[in-house]
């Protein structure tokens, strides 16, 4: 019976995530056409645009092979199920033994290996920058994103979210140099990781600087829709990331009631809409930068990660 | 018994080599060998898994009348070799299989046959040696056969100065071992592994041991400095050997040094930890980074060698780091990463260089600028070389992820070290570790998509087709290996709990019988992973989205030219090539550590001359290291060439010079 609970507790997750990641996307495209003086696509156009997409003849070139054609549903079956493990309103889901935040990063980064794949696939010249400028980035992105880990698991001495929410919602937590360091390392992952102004620019398919657009240039149809929609759950999951270790609170624990699950539902909406704000200003006051001032960006990211895990180290004695 | 089994699996392969010298001539040989060591490879692999998951606490030794008439040949069985004889069989018995289709094409078997089993015979026998003598006959034996098997194709371009330089190495590796063999054995001479365990080593001693030992094991196994030799001799070879010196001798090596480091050494200081886990760190960041520039697909492989190694080492260094500081739990899950990554490692690079041997038979070409598309012809070669990638790749759920991850938890444990220095050390080889994993995936991205994916290159494709069915079952064993240890890795780990108990004396708790196969390496509330989960979720997520499209979506689908924004061009030679997809990654990281520099001539506007690119890089390790010492050696080498001219007068002053000069040196000695 508790069993039974526990997975339809967490299947809600899962259909919370699938449900909000496109109004997400929708929310902040508003947000910064209103920032725009621009009235704006409505809340709900993702949705559409997906809904139109998924009816589409599905377009393949030539001499596209299966990787072109499954890489889609593997990215999506990776990024969901990596969002499924992130706590969003409750922690201590059924299956978050299954893989701690070392193994959600990993699995983002088979979805990442599956999309440069898919990228160099039909063997153009769009195809090729994007996948070649993804991994570049994720080899700068990635061990940063590492070194986050490392910081805030040396603290709350677990890699699991759940652990870590519970240490950051303690008592014993304070004030710590380590963890503002790691936000601010990890806002700039999550930015280059989702192809955010400043590292790539999400709203434009014709510009020579581009990332991920340019590896899923060839796509169409139903295949476009279920990488668009992975897309936009990967940028939940980073929201979803960031709320849990940064801003637990309003979380509820394991085996809670239906209040505590309804008061944290609540706070997740709220911290979205938080941050996808924040994002959205930020994305509108900054420029995007020159691909090799990319590596600067990130390599910042990297030494605040490493600096943060190092003073956890050198003040954690025996 | 199980000892028996495999000397006598020994003296098959070594009866074989001869019978092989006998009739190399004939095409029947080639069956005959591959068929010999296939069965030889089962059976011995079959006596040490079972040695090792069933009675592995107790040693089993036996002496032979072989040898130094005074000493013998020493044997001994334990659960240390045992899983080292099981890493060797493997991939013996999976590089015969492949043999067996890839063997048939083989310009000069001659020059291959009789080394192969020999060279198999020498890895067994060195793992199972226990006296320095026969370890350093054998680990002798072992190079000089390898060496025989590189220069196998001596006619090809560089082939022969690559045995050469592996020659050196070699040589020069067994020296150092030989050294630090002596000063173990004391001046009493006690070449029994059994008198060096007991003797106990001042620390100035065991330090140059360590040291010797570095030298000696970590040439062999490739660790940066000592690696030069590495990519060009690997790739040389013929490609079911290359997997063997790449997946497996290097592992030989790893054993020598754990057997010394952690087994006859005594106990361990904890900067013995740290120097290992800086070589380690070194060795894995440079190994990627010089594959990431290398065009060739087989030296990419072999550069990847380099950086695992470097993982096995950071593992290593941390049990040597833990176990300094009585830490035995966490040093016990520190060498648990490392001994799993040494099973890792020599599956997926076996697969891998099989996979390249393949694409290396089909088409002729190692050249990733020269192959493209072979997925359309070689199917199935792509999706075992695509396994391989993914696990080699560290990304779950494969099993290149699983050792990774321990590794991980390890560096996580070493906050309670006491010493400054490790503090400090720690979290930037983790930081080097995470490094290495990223530009890994980078890296494969690169092979895979040059070799396998968009439009071919070149003609050397076009007649490319699908490699033979031995060939094809050798790799597919290998996927199913990479996808079952990445998945249910707790077996795993519970098998090699006998290996940390003899050596440390400390294990992992048991993790198979844990709820639904979860690894839990120390506690969990601190860490878990769950492959299989995972990959159900994966799997089903998967099924789900496809299911969804599938009842939903329009099912109509039209092939046409691809769209590349409106200008699609018609010639290859517009797509990323190996070289253009390294560009950001050199322009990032090789402008400092290869002094990688471009340049970029651009003709005027109504100027016809072709634009131009060059581009050059440097290898300081090469430079600064190797090319003083070649500088040196051949410096004094043509002065001492003098000395052949001599006349007979002066060579017998010259001997009687040194006579006297010798007995004044023990005239003063004494």
């Amino acid at each position: 019976m508790a069993l039974i609970y526990d997975a339809l507790v967490q299947s809600a997750q899962l259909a919370l995530v699938l449900a909000l990641a496109p109004l997400l996307t929708g929310y902040i495209r508003k947000i910064k056409a209103q920032l725009l003086r621009r009235r704006g696509p409505p809340l709900l156009q993702p949705y559409r645009d997906l809904l139109k997409l998924i009816r589409k003849e599905a377009v393949l070139a030539e001499n596209a092979s299966w990787i072109f054609r499954s890489a889609p549903y593997l990215i999506f079956a990776t990024t969901l199920t990596a969002a499924a493990l992130v706590p969003t309103f409750a922690t201590g889901l059924v299956f978050s033994s299954a893989a701690d935040l070392i193994a959600i990063v990993a699995l983002l980064g088979t979805a990442r290996f599956a999309l440069a794949l898919a990228g160099l696939d039909v063997g153009t010249s769009f195809g090729g920058i994007g996948a070649s400028r993804e991994m570049m980035i994720a080899s700068l992105a990635e061990p940063a994103m590492l070194m986050i880990v490392f910081t805030l698991s040396l603290l709350a001495g677990s890699t699991q979210l759940s652990s870590v929410a519970a240490f950051v919602q303690g008592p014993e937590i304070g004030l710590r140099v380590s963890l503002a360091m790691a936000l601010v390392a990890l806002v700039i992952v999550a930015i280059a990781e989702n192809a955010r102004i400043p590292v790539d620019n999400p709203a434009t398919h014709l510009e020579l600087t581009m990332v991920h657009e340019a590896m899923i240039l060839e796509y169409s149809g139903r295949h476009l829709a279920v990488i668009e929609m992975a897309a936009s759950l990967k940028l939940l999951l980073y929201f979803s990331l960031i709320g849990c270790m940064f801003t637990p609170w309003g979380l509820a624990t394991a085996g809670a009631g239906f209040v505590a699950y309804a008061i944290g539902a609540v706070s997740y909406v709220a911290k979205l809409a938080a941050g996808g704000f924040l994002l959205a200003v930020f994305e509108t006051a900054t420029a995007k930068m020159r691909v090799f001032r990319v590596s600067d960006f990130l390599g910042a990211a990297l030494m605040l990660g490493l600096l943060g895990a190092l003073l956890l180290f050198v003040s954690q004695s025996a | 018994m199980a000892l028996t089994v495999l000397l006598s699996c020994v003296a098959v392969l070594l009866g074989t080599s001869a019978l092989a010298v006998a009739g190399a001539r004939r095409s029947v040989t080639t069956v005959f060998v591959y068929s010999v060591a296939l069965l030889v490879g089962a059976a011995a692999l079959a006596a040490a898994g079972a040695f090792l998951v069933t009675i592995a606490e107790s040693a089993e030794t036996m002496k032979l009348p072989i040898g130094l008439p005074w000493l013998g040949a020493h044997f001994r069985l334990d659960a240390l070799s045992a899983l080292f004889l099981v890493v060797i069989n493997l991939g013996s018995f999976t590089s015969s299989l492949y043999g067996l289709g890839y063997g048939r094409h083989e310009p000069s078997p001659g020059r291959v046959l009789p080394f192969f089993p020999a060279f198999l015979a020498g890895m067994n026998l060195v793992v199972l040696a226990d006296d320095a003598f026969t370890f350093l006959l054998t680990w002798e034996f072992m190079s000089l056969t390898s060496w025989a098997l590189v220069m196998a194709h001596h006619r090809e371009h560089d082939n022969a100065k690559a045995a050469y330089i592996y020659l050196v190495m070699a040589s020069f590796g067994t020296l150092a071992l030989l050294l630090a063999f002596g000063l173990l054995a004391g001046p009493d001479g006690g070449y029994a592994f059994d008198a060096m365990r007991s003797a106990a080593p001042s620390p100035g001693l065991s330090a140059a041991v360590l040291a010797l030992v570095l030298i000696g094991a970590g040439s062999k196994a490739g660790l940066v400095p000592l690696h030069v030799w590495l990519p060009l001799a690997h790739p040389a070879a013929p490609s079911h050997v290359s997997a063997l010196m790449s997946g497996v001798m290097t592992k030989v090596a790893v054993y020598g040094f754990v057997r010394i480091v952690f087994d006859l050494l005594g106990p361990p200081q904890w900067w013995w930890g740290a120097v290992v886990l800086m070589l380690g760190g070194i060795s894995a960041v440079l190994g990627v980074l010089y594959a990431l520039m290398q065009h060739d697909l087989k030296r990419l492989l072999a550069y990847h060698t380099v950086e695992n190694i470097g993982i096995i080492f950071i593992g290593l260094g941390l049990a040597l780091a833990f176990q300094g500081n009585a830490m035995r739990t966490a040093a016990a899950l520190a060498l648990t990463a490392a001994l799993f990554h040494v099973f890792n490692h020599s599956v997926f690079k076996s697969l891998l260089f099989f996979g390249a041997g393949a694409v290396l038979g089909a088409t002729g070409e190692r050249d990733m600028e020269r192959l493209g598309g072979l997925i359309h012809r070689m199917p199935l070669t792509a999706i075992a070389f695509l396994a391989g990638s993914t696990a080699i790749s560290a990304l779950p759920p494969f099993n290149g992820f699983v050792s990774e991850w321990l590794t991980f938890q390890a560096i996580l444990l070493s906050p309670q070290l006491p010493q400054w220095l490790l503090k400090f050390l720690v979290p930037a080889v983790g930081a080097m570790l995470a490094l290495s994993a990223a530009l890994a995936a980078g890296c494969f991205v690169k092979a895979f998509g040059a070799t396998f994916l968009g439009r071919a290159r070149s003609s050397v494709t076009q007649s490319a087709q699908e490699t033979d069915a031995y060939s094809l079952a050798a790799m597919f064993i290998l996927v199913l290996l990479c996808l079952i240890a990445g998945i249910l890795p707790g077996y795993f780990i519970d098998a090699l709990a006998p290996v940390t108990r003899q050596l440390l004396d400390a294990q992992l708790p048991l993790q198979a019988q844990l709820k639904w196969l979860t690894i839990v390496p120390i506690a969990a509330d601190r860490s878990s992973y769950n492959g299989l989960l995972l990959f159900v979720l994966v799997a089903t997520a998967g099924w789900f989205g496809a299911y969804v499209i599938h009842r939903w979506a329009s099912h109509a689908l039209r092939r046409s030219a691809a769209w590349d924004c409106g200008f699609p061009d018609a010639s290859p030679a517009t797509q990323y090539t190996a070289g253009s997809f390294a560009q950001p990654i050199r322009r990032v990281f090789g402008t400092l550590v290869f002094r990688a520099r471009e340049q970029v001539y651009m003709p005027a506007p109504g100027q016809t001359q072709p634009a131009q690119f060059h581009l050059s890089m440097r290898d300081l390790v090469w430079d600064y290291l190797y090319a003083p010492v070649e500088g040196v050696v051949g410096f004094v080498a043509d002065h001492l060439n003098k000395v052949q001219s001599w006349t007979i007068r002066a060579y017998l002053s010259l001997v009687f010079s040194s006579v006297v000069l010798l007995l004044m040196v023990l005239a003063v000695w004494h």
